[in-house]
């Protein structure tokens, strides 16, 4: 498994506890796993995600990402409608491995409160988080 | 694996080694009054030859083949066992080996449950099955959280004409959680009524057992479609798996999910159990199908290699959040399942299930003829429901002194049917029997 100097977190987007990343895109936000949570879980063979349409509350459940040693569930960082869902990931969850941040994103939203982003954690605090789970 | 019992010195030293004073301060984390003081209200222990008295004497109450001749089915059916099966599940390497919980060291057994999986996925038509539940009745249970859990819906119709014990193991599981059972009744014919279906809204599932309790074949096709256009599964159950050689089978038919009870297929009868549950589904369904799933692949040599797949949703890994319950499978039996489908092949399964139907038919002809009713006019399997004349229970009761069960009155279940029994009739009775039993029954 990587070290944290060896992780890969971009600045321009934001992180949660449960490390999924958020990243605003106009009116709507992306929404991923960081680098850290594919790295730790290992190969992906399966991504579980929810309906078009389907709303969530900041934190909810909204999947699960499952890989060859556990199935991990999703939360979601803001909540919102989900307006679209990465459907490349049914033959390539590989992708999540990948490249977590571009082809590997797993949901897009229209947030309940787009502020709500800037509530989430920056790539300094989260590797603070990081090196406390060390 | 012995079985030797700690001597007084061994505990004395895993006392020391622990340092703790007597076993008694080993459970001083349950509250006192929380603990049992006092023995147990057993009998007295037996003497090896005190014990084999007694069992002796047991085993007589019951009656049991070949002694007698029992014309009941009803969940569990006289087959006859090649002696390959006996030998090679008695082997050690089957017989003693635990679920592995690294299981891809253990090839020989992933590779046996694998094959099991694939024969009852060709018998029931299926795209995939796991590698066994405990039981037809369990199967059925978890088949009905599976499409609880797929369709998010709260609702399950049930037939009437499902075996009586699987609808109340069903219960067990679905009463305590809100979710609702509505029962189908059944038609004259001896098959589930279909027409309440309409009105219904919100359906998870329809499930049918085929040949059903009564051992009429169920028009699956139809009850297939009616779940479809509400949106929901259509689950068959079934409790004799040997049909199959001659039915269309589950999957043909429109199933979304099959599963029942395996124990027809090499498994002894043993008064009840175990069973083997056997469930099987479509592939689309196959992440909240419970229990485990063997899958084939190949190493990084290129090499044909057996793992356990799925198996990361399981209990022992996801705690709570598994897909279900169940954390195991009956490999043994599923073993013996296996070895019996592929000992006997697709021929031959057609061929027994054709001398099933054919001794049966014998038999509810017989009886017609000998002016009894056949109860429903369906088409059955191996067994079937009659109507003896009134106040029969007394000739029941002189039959079993001549070590004749003359099948299953049915009045315990389905109290509208008094004076009828459900009749079976298997490859093990010889027309000599099936003639015996119509002579003593017109007697």
């Amino acid at each position: 498994m990587k070290e944290i100097s060896e992780l890969y977190l971009p600045d321009d987007v934001r992180y949660a506890e449960t490390h999924e990343w958020v990243k605003i895109d106009d009116e709507m936000v992306r929404i991923g796993i960081s680098d850290y949570a594919q790295d730790q879980l290992g190969d992906i063979v399966f991504v579980e995600l929810p309906k078009v349409g389907d709303t969530f509350a900041t934190g909810e459940e909204f999947g699960t990402v499952e890989s060859v040693k556990a199935v991990s569930e999703l939360y979601i960082p803001v909540g919102g409608e989900v307006l679209s869902i990465n459907t490349d990931l049914d033959d390539a969850p590989e992708l999540v491995n990948q490249d977590p941040y571009h082809d590997g994103w797993l949901i897009e939203i229209k947030p309940d409160d787009l502020l709500e982003v800037e509530n989430r954690m920056t790539k300094e605090d989260y590797m603070e988080i990081l090196e406390g789970e060390e | 694996m012995r079985y030797l019992p700690h001597t007084d010195e061994d505990i004395s030293a895993m006392l020391t080694s622990s340092g703790v004073k007597s076993l008694d301060d080993l459970f001083t984390s349950i509250p006192r009054d929380c603990r049992r003081t006092g023995d147990l209200k057993l009998p007295k222990p037996l003497t090896e030859w005190e014990l084999t008295a007694r069992i002796d004497a047991l085993s007589r109450e019951v009656a049991s083949s070949p002694e007698y001749k029992i014309f009941i089915g009803a969940g569990s059916y006289d087959h006859f066992i090649p002696e390959s099966l006996s030998y090679l599940l008695s082997r050690s390497e089957f017989v003693t080996s635990y679920t592995p919980y690294q299981p891809e060291i253990s090839q020989g057994t992933l590779q046996a449950i694998y094959e099991y999986q694939t024969l009852t996925a060709r018998l029931l038509g299926m795209e995939v099955a796991n590698a066994s539940l405990y039981d037809g009745a369990s199967a059925l249970a978890e088949a009905i959280l599976m499409s609880l859990r797929i369709t998010r819906r709260n609702r399950v119709a049930l037939s009437r004409l499902i075996h009586p014990l699987y609808r109340s193991v069903v219960e067990t599981y679905l009463k305590p959680t809100g979710y609702e059972i509505i029962e189908l009744p059944y038609l004259t014919d001896g098959t589930t009524d279909l027409s309440s279906i309409d009105d219904m809204d919100d359906l998870a599932a329809i499930a049918l057992q085929s040949p059903n309790f009564f051992g009429s074949i169920e028009h699956l096709r139809s009850a297939a479609e009616k779940a479809h256009e509400k949106g929901g599964l259509f689950i068959t159950s079934f409790t004799e798996p040997i049909a199959y050689g001659l039915l269309k089978n589950p999957g043909v038919l429109g199933a979304d999910i099959a599963c029942g009870e395996g124990q027809s297929l090499g498994i002894s009868r043993s008064f009840g159990g175990p069973g083997l549950g056997m469930l099987a589904g479509k592939m689309k369904y196959v992440r909240n199908m419970p229990g485990r799933l063997v899958g084939k692949t190949e190493d990084s040599e290129g090499k044909r290699g057996f793992v356990l797949t799925l198996a990361t949703r399981e209990q022992h890994i996801r705690r709570e959040k598994a897909t279900s319950n169940i954390c195991t499978n009956n490999s043994l039996c599923a073993l013996a399942a296996a070895m019996y489908m592929a000992s006997i092949g697709g021929t031959g399964i057609r061929e027994l299930a054709q001398i099933n139907y054919d001794k049966s038919e014998y038999l509810k002809r017989e009886l017609t003829r000998t002016g009894h009713r056949i109860a429903f006019q369906s088409p059955t399997f191996n067994e079937f429901v009659v109507q003896f004349p009134p106040h029969s229970k007394h000739k029941y009761d002189s039959l079993i002194e001549k070590k004749i069960v003359a099948g299953l009155p049915v009045d315990r279940w389905y109290p509208e049917l008094s004076d009828h029994y459900l009749l079976c009739c298997t490859e093990t009775m010889t027309k000599d029997d099936i003639d015996l039993l119509v002579r003593e029954v017109n007697s």
